[in-house]
Parts: structure tokens; C-alpha cells; sequence
């Protein structure tokens, strides 16, 4: 048993509904109690999807702990098969399921015998790994279960595209910005002169998998999703694959002249590197950002990362190589990745953090006193405890991490964006800061709105108490209101009566 | 929509069970925030903790006082023993929290690993010295809001029996406000202010001015609120003796209420919920009632919040409401909407205990009558699906409903309103009708306002459900 206040990575199904929903019309069946469909709140939510999110539970109550699921599973499969008549159903087994021990792979073979489309047990374990390491594992599941059925079948695609192609493996539902960051995929792409062959899995259609060996290479851009179906790929398919996340600008014209060697590998001769140089030099702001003197001023200030294997280790060279910031600790909530994590970041930071303790991580902080964070929604508000500025690079979000706005974290856009987050928490604590030296703000506070003389109101006790339960940020209008009904009603103490009154004349 | 039939009684059903709720250990994020010197601990998963801290948003950096004891692999497999790893975290929190109570919260998992919370607690208590009240808040067995019933129901066997007399007084916390700062003899004097009627306890959660607020209403009827299940602090709880009078705020409280009777042997004033101004004035005369009270100007008491509510009203006069269920205050929200000259279509719901809901299903039926509207249909653990089939073929004015289906109803044309809202939001008693309103109006006045826009249904097709 461990008590735990906060978690990073959430549990093993989230990452498998994640990657069901991201594909078009396949939909995913929890073997769950009630309640523990929350991930679609989260999605319609975060994401302000405009669907239904294509996730049910098959519930499990009192009579499932007694007789076990017996037909129900099945029959909900089923059934769903035939109201929405998805490509494939996911049976998504949860913390619950994991224990009770029910052969769920029989209720899948069962149910495929009257299904439709295809019926697939996601194959996690609600012990032994998080959303990221299941988000993953479903993925390569999934393409491969495809990949398989179409090479029996002899469907799959004889050779390669004509022009050189892509997959982008790993854009999902609910991930970090990947919605953007895609979107300056393609981009970037199409600068290159490279076809976008898939997407996976956001948008993809199941259908589609089998034409993922027509491409020349994949692109993974997430250290967390999509490496396990690209070195699938590789395996079954030969293809190459490219896992230099571009984020920022070195990162950048890394995994472009990656690409360029994959291809020329293929025997088609591309030169990226008048490319990279107009990018960096001219079109990203990002490099002339750090040569301004903006960014002199942040030389050597203090800043502490944490994050998202991806996300952190990317900002920390970001923030050290590009920026010249003292990154004074840099660390990772996926454990199960640490080893990746040191090799990457080990030579830009004074020390290095793997934990998914949020105390931890809030104590470092504290002892190293930075001048801004970058990290999560935790740390997020470990910084205001603080009254240090954070700015948010990974999961876990709120919904303001979900812009509407074109924010991408990757490719030259990326860069851009990254540079204004950076600056922006430094410059914000500097003027927090200076202002506290000239003495803050104004400081003359405004006490009335409107109505003149201060109170000639008396507040009983029981109603000044009442009144100081009230929520600061509205106690102010509560308080004016209460008075401007005593007044006109021309009372001249205030009591609970009076308070309760004034509520419902005004309605407020 | 007209009726085509018109019902001449409720009519009742029952569906699936497939349907979305919130998993009742979310009563830890209002209940640690009411018992103040408490701590919750949910033993359970990953998939509780992230429940949590998504579902409670900001208040989760409010250092609350809550946590998970998260099981891994050895505690499932028990090669840990559980009492060694509770007593061990329970140490660690009596060491930074220094609590009053620890209220366990068992969780799926420990029903199906059969761990004996109720066992344990006695045992760990007396060895660390914290009371420890066990509570199954669990999803193989209830929805949401029932998750502070077996709360309650399990610290109603913590409520003292008998007080001494001296100390009586003080235990009463409600009384204690509001005779602050006064003289011994103005209290007295004030003493004879209350009719002369056996000891009333009430039970639910509310917030504190809202306590505040319906303490008062029953003083202006003369009736003394002797106690509060559950008080501001844990060691307030009120004492109950039998024979003691109880009285339900919120209608998810069915098994406290027999907990209350049975255990305690209280006698429970069956009464309509004090949500909306009928229901306020309804419950008021229940509790007189029972005691041979005369009800003074509840009458007027309610006109009058009825004319201040006349505004919003007009905008739902007339309109249609379903709600799809995931809260059990359903009955009685129907019941108000239907007063305020609402039709309505569908009443889904978690769980109905008719025993304890008569007195507002007696209302809610008397009310239709009144309104002459035909008798909504009561869909016990309703399907979302099918009710998602039906909302499309009625096409009603608002749909109240959990968040995972309000953004794609909305994206169809269809106003929602987030059920969830409604359990945090005050409602309670006269004062709070008009908060309700405002809930219930606002996607109908969002909408008004952006109706010349045509920008009403934005899914490309009829998009599958």
C-alpha cells in the first residue's frame, strides 16, 4: 500500500481508451464497475468533443461478483456491434476486471462469432503498467492484429509509394497538444517534400492499417506512444524509423537530417540542409530570439523541469543549448523509462529527478528556489504556493492546456510557441519582482462601488460571521448588496434575517 | 411536445444499468471539506485516485484531506498484510494531519479481495487511538451521491447515546452560533421562544449557510434543531437517543435513514425534500406536523418567493425537461421544474427507494395534477443509450445530464444542463429556489442570446450516437 495524493500517469485502461477513441468508429467496452466510464468526461470535457465518445462499460455490480459476467459481456459486445456497427471493439479490462480473474478472452471469440466487425482484447495489465506503457502496447496491438489479418488475407500493399512517405505513429485523444503538433507534422512534411502515407491512431480508420508498409519510414514523435508498433514495423516490414522528437531547434534539424538519411538510404537524394539553415536563421523566431537581448537577460537564471519523458527532456535542452538558461534540476514521472531519460538530459542539468512522488518533486523545488518551472499542473501550482511562474509543457492538463488557438510544442512553429511560454515565465516573475521592489501596485484599495458613505450598517455578529463564510471573491458584492437592501428598506442593523432577505430580493 | 397519453399515476421502470454517474467515493471531496478536523482515506486504485483528482479539478491542490492508500500487486495477492500496511499509513497521517477521524472509504477492489475494513477499524483504532469510521462507498453497489449515505450510516453508530447534561449544550455547535456572544438569560429567555416538542435531529450534508438558513426557518416555527448528522467537526456529532425525531434534507439518504431507525431507534419524519419553495414549504409542514405545530406564514413565505422567481420562470413556462439521471435529487428537481409550469418527459434515476422518497413522490404526483401535466416516466438505472434515442425523438427544451453526454447534445441542438452542478450548488430551502433557477435557465438564456446566429447544430450529419 502506498498513500498517494497525486499521480502523474494515470491507470492502464485510460491509456487503452485513449487509443481506441483516437480512431475512427472503433469503440471500446470497459469491463468495469459503475462510475469508471470518467474518461468520458475527461474527453468531452478537456477536449470539447463534439461526439459521443465511443466508450461503454459492461458493468460490474453485485451479481457479476456472485455469477461472474456470464453472458453480459458478450451480449453487450453484441449489441454495440450492431447499434453502431464500429470496424473493431476493444474489451478494455480494468483494475476490477484484473482481479476478478474471468477468462475475457473466451467473451471476446464468443462475441466474434456474431460480431460484424472485429472483437479484440486489449492486452494490459492494470498492475504492472500506466496509461502510457498501455496506450502504447494497444497501438502496436492493434496494428498488428491488422497488419496480420491483411498479410493472411494477401492484402497487404506490394512496395513503396512512389514519392517518399510517412506514417506519423503516436498522435492521440487527450495527449499534450498532439492535435497542433500534427497539424505542423504535415507541415513540415510537406516542406520536406514527403507524403504523409497514415496518421495513427488519431482520425485513422482501422481499415487503413494495412497500408502502413507502403510508407518509406514512420515518424514517432513521442518517446511514450507508438516506439513499440514502429519497432514492430521494422521487424516485420523493414522499415526504418525516426525518433528524434523535433522539439526545438536543434531537435529539429536533428530529426530532419535523420530523415534525410533514411531516405537517401532508399536511394532518392534529398538535401534538407538549405532548408534547415532558411528555418532556423529566418523563418523560426526561435534562433534569433536567443541571440536577442531578451534572452540575454535570462543567462544563467534558474529553472527546474519536470515533466513527460518527451516534454522535459526536450525543454531541458531547450531552455541549456538554445537559451543558455542554468537548468538547475531536470526530471521525469515515467520511471519505467528513467535510463532514456538520464542519457538525454545528464549533460544539460545539474541534477536529475525520477519520481512520480509529487512531495518530491514540490520540495525540490523549494529547496532550489528557480526563477521560473517548467512541468505539470502540479507543478503548476506548487508555483504559486511558491510564487514562482510556471509554465505548463506535459500531462497532466486542465482544460486550458487544450487551446483552441494553433499551439503546436513541435516543428518550427513549435519553436515559436516555446520561446513565448519561456520568456513569458521569466519576465513574469521579473516584473512580479520588480514591482515588489518600487513598493507593488497602488495600493489604495477601492472599498465602494457606487453607493457613497462607508457604513453607517451595522453588522450583527451572527451576520458579520456569515458574511465572512461567504467566498472571498464575491463577499464584496454580497456585502454591497446586503447593504443597499438595508438601506432602501431603511434598516440599520444587519442581521442574519436581513442577509437572508437581501438573498432573495436581489437573487444573488 | 404534447402528450399522447396521459398517465393517471407515476409509472415506473427499469433499464440496464448502463448509464453514467460518478463513483460514490466523490463524496469525500464535499464531505472532508463539511467535517473539518477529518480525513478521508479511499483504499483502492490508480483508477480511484485518478477518478479523484480529475473529478475534484482545482480543489485537489488545496492540500486536501484526503488520500489514497493505493493497493499494488502484493496487497491484491496478499503477500502484504493489511493491517500492518493500514496501520502503517494511518500512522503516517495521524503524524502530519493529526486528525479527529479517519473515515475509510472501501473501494470496489477491497469488496472483491473481501478485505475486512469493518474487522480491522476496531483493532487499528484502539491501537492508534484515532476512531476510525468504515464506510463501503463503492461502484458494484451505488451512484454518487449514495456514497455520503454510507458515510453517514456509518457514523450515525458513532453518535453518542446520552450527553451529560452539562455538556449537552455545548456539543451543539448550531446552537453555539447562534447564541454567540449572548447573555446565559437571553438564551434562556430565547429557550422559550421553541414550542415544547421531543428532540429533532436532522441528517444530510449541507453547506454551513445553508444549515444556517433552514435552522432558522424551523425556529420561526418554533422548532429547535437539536442536531446535525454530520456536524462541522467530528467530535460535534449530535447525540441521538431513542425515540429522537430525524428528518432528511436530501433524498439519497435512504440508508441512513434506516440505519437511524433501526440501530438508533429514532422515528423518521417522512417528509417531501426542502428543494424549491414547495418543497421547503412542504417539508416545514411535515415537521410541524408531526410535532402538533401550527404552521405561521408559510404561505405567504412562499408566494413571495414564488413572485421573486416570476422572471426566470417565464423563460421555462411551458417547456420540456429530461433528465437523465445520475444523482438520485431527480424527484424532487422534477417536482420543482413541474411546479415552476415545466412538462416533464423522462425522470431517469440511480436507485428509488419509494419508501423513503413517498412524501415527494406524493408530491410530485399531486403536483402534476395540480399543473395538470401527465405523470413523468420514472426510469430506474436507466440505459444511455436508449434514453439518447428517446432525447432525439422528443426533441426536449433541456436535457439534465452528467457532463459526458452534455457537449455532443449540445453539438445536436439539444440545451443541457450539467447534473453535476446541482449537488454542489446550494438549493436548499426559500432562499436558494432562485439558485436552482439560475442553473436550470442558464443554457436557455446562453442560447436566447445566440439564437439570430444560427449556429444550432454543429455535427456535420446526423452523426451516430
Amino acid at each position: 500500500m502506498k498513500l498517494a495524493y497525486w499521480m502523474y500517469a494515470g491507470p492502464a485502461h485510460i491509456g487503452t481508451l485513449r487509443i481506441a477513441s483516437s480512431f475512427k468508429n472503433v469503440h471500446a467496452i470497459m469491463h468495469a464497475p459503475l462510475g469508471d466510464d470518467y474518461f468520458n468526461v475527461m474527453r468531452s470535457m478537456l477536449e470539447r468533443e463534439r461526439d459521443f465518445t465511443p466508450v461503454t462499460a459492461s458493468i460490474v455490480d453485485r451479481n457479476v461478483l456472485a455469477r461472474g459476467s456470464q453472458e453480459k459481456v458478450v451480449e453487450n459486445i453484441i449489441r454495440k456491434d450492431q447499434e453502431e456497427t464500429p470496424d473493431l471493439i476493444v474489451l478494455t479490462p480494468t483494475c476490477t476486471s484484473s482481479i476478478l480473474q474471468e477468462d475475457l478472452q473466451n467473451f471476446v471469440e464468443r462475441a466474434q462469432m456474431e460480431s460484424k466487425g472485429d472483437v479484440m482484447l486489449a492486452d494490459v495489465n492494470h498492475y504492472r503498467v500506466n496509461e502510457l506503457q498501455a496506450a502504447d502496447k494497444t497501438l502496436s496491438q492493434i496494428v498488428q492484429y491488422y497488419l496480420e489479418k491483411a498479410r493472411k488475407r494477401g492484402e497487404i500493399p506490394e512496395g513503396k509509394t512512389e514519392k517518399p512517405s510517412v506514417n506519423i505513429i503516436g498522435i492521440t485523444t487527450l495527449g499534450f497538444h498532439n492535435q497542433h503538433d500534427c497539424t505542423e507534422l504535415k507541415r513540415l512534411m510537406a516542406d520536406l517534400g514527403i507524403e504523409v502515407n497514415e496518421v495513427i491512431p488519431e482520425g485513422a480508420s482501422v481499415q487503413n492499417l494495412k497500408n502502413l508498409p507502403h510508407a518509406w519510414f514512420n515518424l514517432v514523435p513521442y518517446r511514450e506512444v507508438g516506439l513499440m508498433a514502429a519497432r514492430y514495423l521494422e521487424q516485420e516490414f523493414g522499415m526504418p524509423y525516426v525518433e528524434i522528437t523535433p522539439m526545438g531547434v536543434v531537435e529539429t534539424a536533428r530529426c530532419i537530417r535523420k530523415i534525410g538519411q533514411v531516405i537517401n538510404a532508399q536511394g532518392v537524394k534529398v538535401d534538407y540542409e538549405k532548408y534547415i539553415e532558411n528555418q532556423t536563421l529566418y523563418v523560426s523566431q526561435a534562433a534569433w530570439f536567443s541571440r536577442s537581448i531578451d534572452c540575454q537577460n535570462l543567462t544563467g537564471k534558474k529553472a527546474v523541469v519536470f515533466g513527460d519523458n518527451t516534454h522535459a527532456a526536450a525543454l531541458t535542452k531547450i531552455l541549456a543549448r538554445e537559451m543558455g538558461i542554468h537548468v538547475v534540476l531536470a526530471g521525469t514521472y515515467c520511471k519505467y523509462d528513467a535510463e532514456w531519460f538520464k542519457e538525454q538530459v545528464s549533460e544539460y542539468c545539474d541534477e536529475i529527478l525520477i519520481s512520480d512522488d509529487n512531495g518530491v518533486i514540490g520540495d525540490a523545488i523549494a529547496r532550489l528556489e528557480p526563477a521560473a518551472i517548467f512541468g505539470t499542473q502540479m507543478e503548476r501550482h506548487v508555483g504559486k504556493r511558491l510564487n514562482i511562474p510556471c509554465g505548463v509543457i506535459s500531462a497532466p492538463i486542465h482544460i486550458q492546456n487544450f487551446p483552441i488557438g494553433y499551439k503546436p510544442f513541435l516543428g518550427y512553429e513549435g519553436t515559436n510557441q516555446i520561446a513565448d511560454l519561456v520568456y513569458n515565465s521569466f519576465t513574469l516573475g521579473m516584473e512580479d519582482h520588480l514591482l515588489e521592489i518600487f513598493g507593488g501596485h497602488d495600493t489604495k484599495e477601492v472599498i465602494h462601488k457606487g453607493i457613497s458613505a462607508d457604513s453607517d450598517l451595522n453588522w450583527n455578529k451572527e451576520a458579520l460571521a456569515e458574511l465572512n463564510k461567504v467566498p472571498g471573491f464575491v463577499r464584496g458584492k454580497v456585502k454591497r448588496n446586503t447593504e443597499k437592501f438595508a438601506r432602501d428598506r431603511g434598516l440599520t442593523e444587519i442581521t442574519l434575517e436581513v442577509m437572508y432577505a437581501a438573498k432573495e430580493a436581489v437573487g444573488a | 411536445m404534447t402528450a399522447t397519453q396521459e398517465p393517471t399515476a407515476l409509472t415506473f421502470e427499469c433499464e440496464t444499468g448502463n448509464y453514467h454517474t460518478f463513483c460514490p467515493i466523490s463524496c469525500v471531496a464535499w464531505l472532508y471539506q463539511k467535517i473539518e478536523d477529518s480525513f478521508f482515506l479511499v483504499i483502492g486504485t490508480k483508477t480511484c485516485g485518478y477518478f479523484l483528482q480529475n473529478a475534484m479539478g482545482v480543489m485537489i491542490f488545496a492540500e486536501p484531506r484526503y488520500a489514497m492508500a493505493e493497493l499494488e500487486e502484493g496487497d491484491i495477492s496478499a503477500q502484504l498484510n493489511d493491517y500492518e500496511e493500514l496501520k502503517r499509513l494511518c500512522l503516517q497521517i495521524k503524524r502530519d494531519r493529526n486528525p479527529s477521524v479517519i473515515v475509510w472509504i472501501g473501494t470496489c477492489t477491497t469488496e472483491i479481495i473481501k478485505m475486512d475494513l469493518e474487522g480491522l477499524a476496531p483493532k487499528l483504532e484502539a491501537e492508534i487511538g484515532i476512531p476510525i469510521v468504515t464506510a463501503r462507498a463503492n461502484g458494484l453497489d451505488y451512484a454518487f451521491t449514495q456514497g455520503e449515505d454510507t458515510v453517514l450510516a456509518a457514523m450515525v453508530h458513532k453518535c453518542p447515546n446520552k450527553a451529560p447534561e452539562a455538556e449537552k449544550e455545548d456539543r451543539n455547535a448550531i446552537q453555539k452560533l447562534l447564541n454567540f456572544g449572548r447573555k446565559k438569560e437571553e438564551v434562556r429567555a430565547e429557550e422559550s421562544e421553541y414550542a415544547d416538542h421531543p428532540p429533532l435531529v436532522l441528517f444530510g450534508s449541507l453547506p454551513d449557510p445553508v444549515v444556517t438558513n433552514l435552522t432558522l426557518e424551523l425556529k420561526k416555527q418554533g422548532i429547535k434543531i437539536s442536531g446535525w448528522l454530520p456536524s462541522k467537526r467530528y467530535t460535534e456529532l449530535p447525540v441521538i437517543e431513542e425515540g429522537y425525531y430525524v428528518c432528511g434534507v436530501n433524498p439519497f439518504l435512504s440508508r441512513t435513514a434506516t440505519t437511524l431507525m433501526r440501530r438508533r431507534k429514532c422515528k423518521l419524519i417522512g417528509a417531501p425534500f426542502p428543494i424549491g419553495p414547495d418543497g421547503t414549504r412542504a417539508w416545514i409542514e411535515k415537521i410541524c406536523s408531526v410535532f402538533n405545530i401550527q404552521p405561521k406564514g408559510l404561505e405567504e413565505r412562499e408566494a413571495q418567493i414564488w413572485e421573486s422567481l416570476e422572471d426566470y420562470i417565464k423563460l421555462i413556462r411551458g417547456k420540456s425537461v429530461f433528465f437523465m439521471g445520475d444523482n438520485l435529487l431527480e424527484i424532487s428537481l422534477a417536482r420543482f421544474l413541474i411546479r415552476c409550469g415545466m412538462t416533464c418527459l423522462e425522470i431517469g434515476i440511480p436507485y428509488m427507494d419509494k419508501r423513503y422518497q413517498a412524501g415527494e413522490l406524493a408530491l410530485l404526483e399531486k403536483t402534476c395534477k395540480e399543473m395538470s401535466v401527465s405523470m413523468p416516466k420514472i426510469v430506474e438505472k436507466p440505459d444511455n443509450y436508449n434514453q439518447i434515442q428517446r432525447i432525439q425523438e422528443l426533441k426536449p427544451d433541456l436535457v439534465i445530464t452528467g457532463m459526458a453526454h452534455a457537449n455532443p447534445l449540445e453539438a445536436r441542438g439539444i440545451n443541457t444542463k450539467w447534473s453535476v452542478e446541482f449537488t454542489f450548488a446550494q438549493i436548499h430551502g426559500f432562499t436558494n429556489a432562485r439558485d436552482i433557477l439560475e442553473l436550470a435557465t442558464r443554457p436557455l438564456r446562453r442560447n436566447n442570446n445566440l439564437k439570430e446566429l444560427g449556429w444550432d447544430k454543429l455535427v456535420k450529419e446526423e452523426a451516430k450516437v
